[in-house]
């Protein structure tokens, strides 16, 4: 009955979806302020249901109901809980319900925290949040229903893929979608704008705190979902440039180039047209992602033309929100009026090149992923584009960008002088060239990590002597003007330091060190400044997996500094196999372990790494999400909350 | 119903071990050419891995394949050569260029010329008018006119 009643608040929602389209955008035609109002509570009924049916599907999950489809090949009596409820968004037709849940709950959120926007601006931009959402219903309800039934339940599910039952699963695709999703309340509001036809500095001041939202949420969403792979592969890899994944960094880098145009935009009504077309884009290149990994295009061209309901689906809503939001956009452009002037050097120029070097490597990433989808369709010819390309083309785009973003802080708005800046900056540069120098002297090779690292040392001082410098007064450095310093300068200092550890991070990858061999029980191998040694291999057996584990201790200067226990773990229901690492942060770097086949003489199997500075690589991504959250913060952009309270006095008069 | 093997996030194929201690080369400078070489080849059966991160047996023989050739003293040239052409282009990860890929390849360098060719062409639609030119003849002539007498350019 619970799972009925799920299914049937999946029908309500659609049924609210349509009149959240509907009404207040005639509403907001006909000038009618009571139509337009209908907007707000069916957004948040909208998403009630919604939350509603994917409550059903979660109790359908954890009270292992095998009358279900989608618990069947999912799900297994023996999984652990927190699996069990994480198990729910791991399959197709859960992703795509939480995907949903995400979208309405945007929604909601608009309606929550919009009390000052003009009534048709919020009517609009709800309006299309809400033909947003009756889409992707139609679409889970036709042809991805998640409350499907069998006649003939069996005792038993088939359990998840082992590698989606581990904690990381768990926050990543929550954490991404939120992201991701999160940018249709900025496409919303851009085509709320175009179709009301009033951009303004005041539109950007709505728009740049939930851009900020949701480029948060999906930084912190990818850092996730490229540790979580970090620590399953077995040897430490953390990103490969797969469609999968590139379909969650187009959107974050669109999303990037948005924040900062908006920027712009609020303070300088200048970029007006651009920051609307970039509104449009990032979310357009999230649902570009969505059709990417919910088509099965990327499997094979053919197995998508074969078998294209959901793909064709899919499509169809990207053209339709994607052209509709352009021609939109190529009919409205034009008669935008041109914002405030600004001379090439100042912050504005800078934010400009910023948004071009961004824009490149955004079109690189598309280009790359799509290029051999194109290929094979036009000409059956088939490439693989894989990490060679994105590093050969996309690193002599990214190290400039990182050159500039401290030079960018440094500029005044509007007229900059670059001299002074580039002078202010002394320091940032010394110190660069400094830790390049030892690092060359120390290291040696490869030349790329070494100048990276210089680069990101640069970026991490120059970032932060911005804050330094703007602290300085007449009487001198001022720790009492430094905290009084707005929360959005420490959020730029603090995100664009975030984004320098995590090229620091990147870098230090070439100075890793592998070893990959056959280990006798007992005997010290050496792994960078560590030795590792098995002390014991024995079998265990967890809740629904049996693994062997080995115990190494890891040394250091004669001292056993750590345990780590990588394992092979058996997961009986579907015959797999995984292999489970074992890590140990030392210091910014990590000993990671893994094993493998063990032979007749006792010995097994191991790779063993060494990755110094490993860990920055996601420290910086928490100091990057950090910073967004930081400026979400101030005061300047928390205007919803911040005059509340004197808007609500008319309405009290009405 | 298994067409989507993927879920939202990275898809992650079992990858417990790759290169084996059994297969690696015991000449260490030589077994470096063999990983550098392995990791820009795809794994053909994969969804989208390298030969050298792969633990499928295709990839396996490949790995194998390419350490003999390196023993038979080809260079690494003429080991990637040999791949590609028994395999084709599929299996290089790093796309050759032709005419196929010409697009793929200066996609970066076009992105950064049109956005550049956009910046500009935008930049001097709105400098122009920011910076006054001197007055006309005409101008001033209306100017003095309305009674001022000194126009300052």
């Amino acid at each position: 009955m619970i799972v009925e009643t799920g299914h049937y608040a999946l029908v309500l929602a659609l049924a609210l979806a349509l009149a959240q389209f509907a009404i207040p955008f005639v509403g907001a035609r006909i000038n009618d302020v009571a139509l337009m109002r209908v907007a707000r509570p069916t957004a948040i009924a909208q998403f009630l249901f919604v939350a509603a049916a994917y409550g059903a599907l979660t109790y359908a999950h954890v009270v292992s109901d095998f009358s279900l489809v989608n618990v069947i090949e999912n799900s297994h009596s023996l999984k652990p809980f927190v699996y069990k409820i994480s198990g729910v968004w791991g399959n197709h037709e859960g992703s795509m319900l939480l995907w949903v849940l995400v979208l309405s709950l945007c929604g909601a959120l608009i309606a929550i925290f919009s009390a000052t926007m003009p009534d048709k601006l919020r009517a609009d931009a709800l309006s299309v949040q809400g033909l947003l959402g009756a889409a992707f219903l139609l679409f889970i309800l036709l042809t991805s229903n998640p409350f499907a039934r069998v006649d003939q339940p069996p005792w038993e599910g088939r359990d998840l893929n082992p590698i989606l039952q581990d904690p990381g699963l768990a926050i990543h695709p929550p954490m991404l979608y939120l992201g991701y999703v999160g940018f249709s309340i900025v496409f919303s509001f851009a085509a709320a704008a175009l179709i009301g036809g009033r951009i303004d500095a005041a539109w950007a001041r709505y728009a740049r705190p939930w851009t900020l939202f949701a480029w948060t949420a999906l930084t912190l969403g990818i850092a996730m979902g490229s540790y979580w792979a970090y620590y399953t592969l077995g040897w430490g890899g953390f990103w490969f440039w797969d469609p999968v994944e590139n379909a969650s960094l187009m959107p974050w880098i669109a999303g990037t180039a948005l924040l900062h145009s908006a920027a712009v935009m609020e303070k300088r009504e200048a970029l007006k047209v651009w920051t609307i077309f970039l509104s449009i884009l990032a979310f357009s290149l999230s649902l570009l992602g969505t059709f990417l990994v919910r088509s099965g295009v990327l499997t094979s061209v053919h197995a998508f033309a074969s078998d294209p309901d959901r793909g064709v689906f899919i499509l169809g809503i990207l053209v339709f929100f994607i052209g509709g939001a352009l021609a939109l956009f190529a009919i409205r452009a034009g008669s935008l009026p041109v914002g405030g002037l600004f001379s090439p050097i100042s912050r504005e120029g800078a934010l400009v090149v910023n948004n071009l070097l961004l824009s490149a490597t955004c079109a690189t990433v598309v280009i790359g992923t799509l290029y051999p989808l194109a290929l094979e369709a036009l000409t059956g010819e088939k490439i693989s584009v894989g990490p060679p390309f994105f590093n050969t083309v996309l690193i002599p785009i990214a190290l400039p960008l990182a050159l500039l973003m401290p030079i960018g802080q440094m500029l005044a708005w509007k007229r900059g002088d670059l001299g002074a800046a580039l002078q202010r900056l002394r320091a940032a540069f010394a110190v660069g060239v400094l830790a390049a120098a030892v690092l060359g002297a120390w290291q040696g090779t490869p030349f790329l990590s070494i100048v990276t690292a210089g680069i990101a040392v640069y970026l991490v001082v120059g970032a932060l002597s911005d804050l330094a410098l703007r602290a300085k007064g007449a009487a001198g450095f001022s720790f009492r003007r430094l905290l009084g310093l707005p929360l959005s300068a420490w959020g730029t200092s603090i995100a664009h330091a975030g984004m320098g550890l995590t090229l620091l991070g990147l870098a230090a990858t070439g100075w890793g060190v592998e070893s990959i061999l056959s280990m006798k029980p007992g005997e010290y191998y050496d792994v960078g400044p560590y030795k590792l040694a098995i002390e014991e291999i024995s079998p265990r057996n967890g809740p629904n997996y049996s693994e062997v584990y080995a115990s190494m201790a890891v040394r250091s200067g004669g001292e056993t500094v750590a345990r780590i226990e990588p394992a092979k773990r058996f997961y009986q229901a579907r015959k797999m196999q995984r292999s489970e690492a074992g890590i140990v942060t030392l210091g910014l770097g990590q000993v990671y372990a893994a094993i493998g086949e063990s032979h007749a003489d006792g010995s097994i199997d191991a790779r063993l790494y060494w990755k110094p500075l490993v860990t920055l690589i996601w420290i910086g991504a928490l100091f990057m999400a950090f910073g967004g959250g930081l400026s979400l913060a101030d005061r300047r952009l928390r205007i919803g909350v911040a005059r509340r309270a004197p808007a609500a006095l008319p309405e009290a008069a009405e | 119903m298994k067409r989507f093997l993927a879920t939202a996030l990275v898809l992650l194929p079992l990858a417990a071990h790759a290169v084996t201690p059994g297969e690696m080369l015991p000449d260490p400078a030589m077994e470096a050419r063999a990983r550098a070489i392995t990791s820009e080849l795809r794994c053909l059966v994969c969804q989208n891995q390298s030969v050298d991160d792969s633990d499928a047996s295709l990839a396996k023989d490949l790995r194998v394949l390419v350490r003999d050739k390196l023993k038979e003293g080809l260079s690494d040239a003429q080991v990637k050569d040999y791949v590609h052409s028994r395999y084709g282009d599929f299996v290089l990860l790093r796309p050759p260029l032709k005419m196929g890929t010409i697009l793929l390849w200066a996609a970066p360098l076009l992105a950064l010329l049109a956005g550049g060719l956009g910046v500009w062409s935008a930049a001097r639609r709105r400098i122009a008018p920011a910076s006054p030119g001197a007055l006309t003849a005409e101008e001033r002539e209306k100017l003095r006119a309305l009674g001022v007498e000194e126009a300052r350019d």
